[in-house]
């Protein structure tokens, strides 16, 4: 279908929007047409997604496909350039499954201030904002949406977080924003270093080559992006917003930032930084490495140490984008396939986590471990699907995250020629202790929250039931995904594998060239 | 290679893969149906574990005929040197087709697709050269040989199956099935074992509130065991290497209402993964030493080719030890596997006898030609392998004299028993300790389970407090368990006879120098003590006079016994009480014997801990006369011939062949009369009450070993108490406090100081500065002029007086300057 | 004429313009203060001449000419301005004189 083609992605894109214009037009009380009218556009969205994929060429991954290129701000010669390929295409199926999940999830745990209209157009707003960065192939097009989904995401911690939100969401806001700044800078640093004056990401990797951009200018113009999207994954030590966020956070505010957002920086990397500049990425490289693996680990011991679950569940985002983070890098096929594969189990996952903990608050009015006990016993289903979650998120084989963490300490053994690799094998072995951490944390979660028996604070509260109809809805999905992506990666991997291959031989190609 | 047309897996042999398939299946039904069905939920899971038995024996019968037809197949070959070249053209077990349903590899011309057979890589095959395709060497041919001599250097192909799992970098990875002997032997015991067990659960958790739950995971448990021990790969191999660790994860705190069991689950699971950082970089390191594969096949081959880096092999095996350390209870990371009787009893008897602990076994065995070399175990008389097996012999061993819970006495038993598998590996008597592996599956299972029995009478583990004269009480599980304790120990004819005596002789006859003498000199010691602490065991239990019934005992572990003799109704809101109350259970008068469906388990365990032995009788020495088709069975059948493991015949790259040890009645004998004098003391100490009884009390020195005894070493101190408390305490509060105090102290300095700098800003530089300017000037004007009209005097000679000295400033300034 | 004569000019146009100061800032009467001006600016006319005489030209006689010109102009404007102050206020004493204190 030509329209698909042509508008496809476009039309999925601002499809939410259209969805928030729609819900202005009722009062505010009209909660149920308000709900129901999130829930089609997203669903919508949805639809125009799959359409999209079905008119994608797997068989042809590796190349950008459905692009629109549109002239948008000709001053700066900013482009509305748009194109999906094998590496957005897991992320932008992950946005579109969590939203609508979340909706899902929100038709009965609006947190409070109630007020739906306004918060399920956020999560809309959020949409699009994800949606696009996912399918933007130009860089003030990408840094456009990249900052769209900030302000919803402000507000959202602001308006309906816990009692310490407004002081979460200045800090989540303005880090962020710190490193958008610098990363602003490098995209306009290769603006008027190339010479070429374009904005287009394919078009800027060629030109960098092309300029003969000195070394020491690329490191720098990495740095500024390192720090952008480092800060977004978020990479130790820039990692300090994100237990706040996610703690102060309403429920399906942490679950998409924990399932999205978190993964516009690392998608980022992978798209914008390691592309074009690969000889920064090579200088960079050991230290990614380093952070990624202090993360890991740091991710861990802080995890050892909450009393909240909540907090508990965001430290440990710390450490499971430390192995993402491993896996990129490497700068190898190997390792950036993990990182993808790493995003979206993460995404799963601790995107499930959340629900889990977000319900939990529900039932028990609290998250701090010491005072729950015993879910298995009050609400068996909810307890045995905690435990699932906690052993895939620990990494056990034959569940999705797994496939993030092995391939990913995998890679660190060989690196990208030219990498040292003395250095990145420490890194794995590191990364495999974190493995021990990982288990250590969860399990100990677990024990804490879902085994034992009920405390007397709650033994008897008729608030604590099992799982509602909502929450199955909003969950089977994730958990089944987790389980089929488990025992079948290459769902995935197939899919990411020709686009991760061609980036990995570009970089290796202009380090190559350039060293 | 083979001649193919002649040599066709059957049936059993090329769909294995759905035994695991079954098992898995079984799980999710069970999990799913199970709770409207209530008892009758064990039903689906004695059905599927049942079928699985009967593939399993299919597949036996089928892999016996699997070898024949290879053997004759090469004598054929033999007699027709001709065919030899066109055997090279196998493809190699990756071969690149695409497809999910590549059956089998090895596509040698003419070969029925259907009965392909996986053919290992190209370049193995002894008839590559034409020379070596020989169908039966002579008899006995050379000393390093031994026994195997018989059987000559014939390959027998694993049957393998992949499908299309993964692909990474371009690279497509591969999931699949590899069935060889030791696969095959496998998918007997562990089905057979987890059989009895799931029979034997039915009544031993009878009442339970998660009985379900309980079939579940023993189906679960056993499908992560069988697929493992059929892994094509090594990703599949940690995969399920995980699954297993999972499920004795859920299966040990099944009862996780009480803490201790929950931490006895953490502990093992945690321990795991503490080998398991071994097992991912040993891995990790094979995946990339070998060109980047996971084929296991391929990598052995590699490594017996010499083709992967012997450091890199040594890397790799020294890496896999720790995993083997953890997953099958090696010092130093055991501690986890006495805990794990938290466990319900059965589940411990599958545990011990036929998963989890036996993995770590399976994969050294799985990986040999990777340890063979990378430790050159051939040629030296020494080596970690060994050291880690012979040091875990002695210190399980040492641990089992101070148990009081029956259940851990056994622990500890299979701890030093496992110690012997590894020690065995160690050596190079790679069959010793698969068989040893075999006939232990079949009486630790029985004596876990017969122990089971016992605390089912008893609703206690604890043999001091609660146990004695049982005897009276329980004849035929006395009987049985006497049986399972006799093989054990390694009484002739017993199958732990033939096992443990093989393993000695791998130590006295193997190795570089002609033997691994310090490891004949420890497995003999630790026959002695196991004789010993076997038989202390069965004083405590089965002879004096009863202990227990006495009404309540505060502190007996009732929690792991959850049954009772009536059906408890499963309340879900009080469920925590009810298993309270169902581990006393109508517990009144004496305890008696127990129903059929705990002792026909015990039955069948007993009797194959009297026959599995002779399935390896030797034929050698002063057993010449044993008739040839029934002599080494096990080795002949069970033990892999092809490239992937190391040769008989062809010098390695560490320059040795593969051999086998030869039956010495010296061993024999000896070990037999150190196992009767172990008896013999422990039954003077205990029946007779004889020696310096109460000499804990009275000298220092015996006080002092007893307790570093009764403190298991000290390891659990160090584990739990330094190591795990330290992580979760004070090291992870500190890294806390540096992120709350540190990095986020920074960021909220940061944070403040904009705040604070924003306030200087606004107080000090807007308002008093920039604005004070602005004001300033203003003021300053005003001020300016009050102050200049100071000045104006309106005296004309004062203006000239300033004038003058203006003047004179302004010229003296001038001079200078110029 | 040599640097010996020029000194001695010099000198002496040092001492008639300290005389001159001398006067200007310490006498009370108007007229003493414009005598004593009379005498800084022929201080300055004697050290012109000696200069130009030193250095053999006429610049600086020319330079004296048009001083002592403007001296008689303002010596005729101050003996206005002086003469005006009597009238009004019958007085010459110049601390008295201070109306343009600001």
């Amino acid at each position: 279908m030509d329209f698909i083609q042509d508008w496809g992605l476009t039309a999925m894109v601002f499809a939410p929007l259209v969805g928030v214009a729609l819900m202005m037009l009722f009062p505010r009380d009209a909660e149920e047409t308000h709900k129901l009218i999130a829930m089609v556009a997203s669903l919508v969205t949805a639809g125009i997604g799959i359409a999209v994929f079905a008119e994608f060429d797997f068989d042809q991954s590796g190349t950008l496909q459905l692009v629109r290129d549109h002239a948008w701000i000709d001053v700066i010669n900013a482009r509305y350039e748009i194109a999906i390929d094998g590496l957005s295409v897991p992320l932008i199926a992950l946005t579109l499954l969590i939203t609508p999940l979340v909706i899902a999830y929100s038709w009965n745990h609006f947190p409070e201030p109630h007020n739906p209209k306004a918060f399920l157009a956020l999560i809309l707003v959020l949409h699009t904002g994800m949606l696009g960065t996912f399918v933007a192939q130009d860089l003030i097009l990408f840094f456009v949406f990249f900052e769209v989904v900030l302000l919803p995401m402000y507000f959202m911690i602001g308006v309906w977080g816990g009692p310490e939100r407004q002081y979460a969401a200045i800090k989540f806001f303005l880090y962020t924003l710190f490193g958008s700044a610098l990363m602003i800078l490098s995209f306009l640093a290769l603006f008027f270093l190339t010479g070429a004056e374009t904005f287009s990401m394919t078009g800027l990797a060629e030109e960098v080559q092309a300029a003969d951009i000195a070394r020491g200018t690329q490191i720098l113009v990495f740095g500024g992006m390192f720090m952008g999207f480092g800060i977004k994954v978020p990479m130790f030590p820039f990692h300090t917003w994100l237990p706040d966020a996610h703690t102060q956070a309403p429920t399906q505010g942490s679950v998409i930032l924990a399932a999205v957002l978190l993964k516009l920086g690392t998608y980022g990397f992978i798209r914008v930084a390691l592309p074009i500049l690969p000889e920064g990425a090579e200088a960079w490289a050991p230290w990614i490495g380093l952070l990624a693996v202090i993360g890991i680990i740091y991710g861990a011991l802080g995890c050892l140490a909450q009393t909240d679950m909540k907090r508990l569940i965001a430290f440990s985002s710390v450490a499971h984008m430390g192995y993402v983070m491993l896996g990129i890098s490497t700068l190898t096929d190997f390792g950036l396939n993990a990182a993808v594969f790493g995003m979206v189990a993460h995404g799963l996952i601790t995107g499930m986590l959340f629900f889990i903990a977000g319900s939990i608050k529900e039932r028990f009015h609290t998250l701090e471990i010491k005072r729950l006990g015993g879910l298995l016993v009050q609400a068996p289903r909810m307890g045995w699907i905690l435990g699932f979650c906690t052993m895939a998120s620990l990494g056990l084989p034959g569940l999705a995250g797994f496939w993030g963490e092995f391939p990913a300490i995998l890679s660190a053994y060989q690196p990208m020629e030219g990498l040292p690799v003395e250095t990145f094998r420490t890194y794995m072995v590191v990364a495999a202790i974190g493995t021990v951490f990982a288990a250590g944390y969860l399990l100990w979660l677990y024990q804490r929250t879902a085994f034992g028996t009920p405390s007397e604070e709650f033994e008897h509260d008729e608030n604590i039931h099992d799982v509602e109809t909502p929450e199955w809805v909003a969950w089977v999905p994730l958990l089944a995904l987790i389980l089929v992506l488990g025992v079948y990666p290459n769902l995935v991997f197939q899919v990411t594998d020709d686009s991760i291959v061609n980036v990995a031989t570009s970089i290796a190609a202009a380090v190559g060239a350039g060293g | 290679m083979l001649a193919a047309e002649t040599v066709t897996a059957g049936f059993f042999l090329e769909h294995a893969y759905v035994v695991p398939l079954i098992m898995a299946a079984s799980f999710a039904l069970t999990l799913g149906i199970g709770k409207r069905l209530g008892r009758h939920a064990s039903w689906i899971g004695i059905a599927a574990i049942g079928v699985c038995f009967l593939f399993a024996i299919g597949a036996n019968v089928q892999w016996a005929d699997y070898v024949q037809d290879s053997e004759h197949a090469a004598e054929a070959e033999h007699d027709d040197e001709s065919h030899a070249e066109d055997e090279g053209e196998a493809g190699t077990p990756d071969s690149e087709e695409e497809g999910a349903h590549t059956e089998g590899v090895g596509t040698t011309s003419g070969e029925d697709d259907e009965h392909a057979l996986g053919a290992a890589s190209d370049e193995i095959g002894p008839s590559v050269d034409g020379e070596t395709a020989s169908a039966r060497a002579p008899p006995a041919p050379a000393v390093e040989e031994g026994e195997g001599g018989g059987h000559a250097e014939y390959e027998v192909v694993p049957v393998t199956k992949t499908w299309t799992w993964w692909s990474n970098g371009g690279v497509t990875f591969e999931a699949g099935m590899l069935l060889d002997g030791m696969t095959v032997m496998m998918l007997f015991v562990v089905t057979l074992i987890s059989l009895l067990v799931h029979v034997f659960s039915t009544d031993y958790v009878a009442g339970d509130r998660r009985y379900t739950h309980y079939f579940a995971f023993l189906s679960l448990f056993s499908a992560a065991m069988l697929g493992f021990v059929m892994a094509q790969n090594i990703v599949q191999l940690i995969t399920l290497w995980e699954l297993v660790g999972v499920c004795s994860f859920a299966l040990i705190g099944h009862w996780w209402e009480d803490k201790p069991n929950s931490d006895a689950a953490l502990k093992a699971f945690l321990t795991n993964r503490v080998g398991d950082i071994g097992l991912l970089v040993g891995m990790i390191v094979l995946f990339f030493a070998a060109g980047q594969t996971f084929d296991i096949i391929e990598i052995n081959t590699l490594a017996n080719e010499g083709a992967i880096s012997h450091t890199a092999l040594v890397v790799a095996s020294v890496a896999l030890i720790a995993a083997v350390m953890s997953k099958s209870g090696q010092f130093i990371l055991h501690t986890w596997l006495p805990d794990a009787m938290a466990g319900p009893t059965p589940v411990s008897a599958l545990i011990h006898a036929a998963t989890m602990v036996v993995a770590g076994i399976f994969m050294v065995a799985r990986m040999y030609g990777v340890f063979w070399n990378g430790l050159v175990i051939g040629g030296s008389s020494v080596n970690l392998l060994a050291v880690v097996g012979g040091l875990t012999v002695l210190g399980g061993a040492g641990l089992a004299f101070v148990q009081s819970d029956i259940k851990k006495v056994l622990a500890y038993s299979t701890v030093s028993q496992l110690g012997y598998m590894v020690m065995a590996l160690g050596v190079g008597a790679w069959t010793a300790a698969l068989f040893h592996l075999f006939t232990h599956a079949f009486f630790k299972a029985g004596l876990f389970l017969g122990a089971g029995s016992v605390s089912h009478a008893v609703h206690s583990f604890d043999m001091k407090k609660d146990m004695g004269g049982m005897k009276k009480f329980m004849p035929k599980t006395f009987w049985t368990f006497l049986i399972c304790t006799g093989a054990l120990i390694g009484i002739f004819p017993l199958a732990g006879f033939w096992s443990k005596d093989e393993i000695l002789a791998g130590a006295a006859q193997l190795g570089g120098s002609g033997s691994y003498t310090a490891f004949l000199i420890v497995g003999s010691i630790g026959a002695l003590m196991t004789a010993a602490y076997m038989t202390r065991c069965i004083y405590l239990t089965f002879f004096g006079e009863f202990r227990g019934g006495h009404a309540d005992t505060p502190d007996e572990e009732h929690a792991t016994v959850s049954h009772g003799e009536e059906d408890h109704p499963v309340d879900e809101d009080h469920a925590a009480d009810a298993l309270d109350h169902a581990g006393h259970g109508d517990h009144h008068g004496e305890p008696h014997e127990s129903g059929p469906r705990i002792l026909v388990p015990l039955y069948i365990l007993a009797g194959l801990a009297v026959v599995a032995g002779f399935v390896n009788v030797p034929d050698s020495g002063v057993l010449s006369w044993v008739p040839e088709g029934l002599a080494l069975q096990f080795e002949h059948l069970f033990e892999p011939k092809g490239g992937y493991f190391p040769s008989l015949t062809e010098a390695g790259p560490a320059g040795v062949t593969f051999a086998h040890p030869t039956f010495d009645l010296g061993i024999a004998i000896g070990s037999t009369v150190v196992a009767l004098v172990g008896i013999g003391l422990s039954y003077a100490w205990y029946f007779k009450g004889l020696g310096p009884h109460g000499i804990t009390g009275r000298n220092r020195l015996a006080r002092a070993g007893y307790r570093f005894l009764e403190n298991k070493y000290y390891f659990d101190h160090l584990y739990t108490g330094v190591i795990a408390a330290g992580f979760k305490g004070p090291i992870a509060r500190a890294v806390n406090w540096f992120n709350q105090k540190g990095l986020d102290g920074v960021v909220d300095g940061v944070g403040k100081g904009a705040v604070g700098g924003g306030r200087f800003v606004y107080d000090q530089i807007d308002q008093r500065f920039v604005d004070g300017v602005v004001n300033g000037s203003g003021f300053a004007a005003e001020g300016g002029g009050q102050f200049f009209r100071q000045m104006q005097t309106g005296k004309v000679q004062q203006y000239a007086a300033i004038l003058f000295v203006a003047s004179v400033i302004f010229a003296g300034v001038f001079i200078i300057v110029i | 004429m040599d640097d010996l004569m020029l000194n001695q000019f010099l000198l002496l146009g040092a001492i008639l313009f300290a005389t001159g100061v001398y006067g200007v800032l310490a006498k009370k009467n108007a007229v003493l203060v414009l005598m004593s001006i009379e005498l800084i600016l022929n201080a300055v006319n004697i050290n012109l001449v000696a200069f130009g005489a030193h250095n053999g030209t006429i610049v600086g006689s020319v330079f004296a000419l048009f001083v002592i010109a403007v001296a008689a102009a303002e010596v005729g404007v101050g003996l206005a301005i002086v003469l005006l102050i009597y009238r009004n206020r019958k007085s010459v004493d110049l601390d008295e004189v201070a109306q343009m204190k600001g």
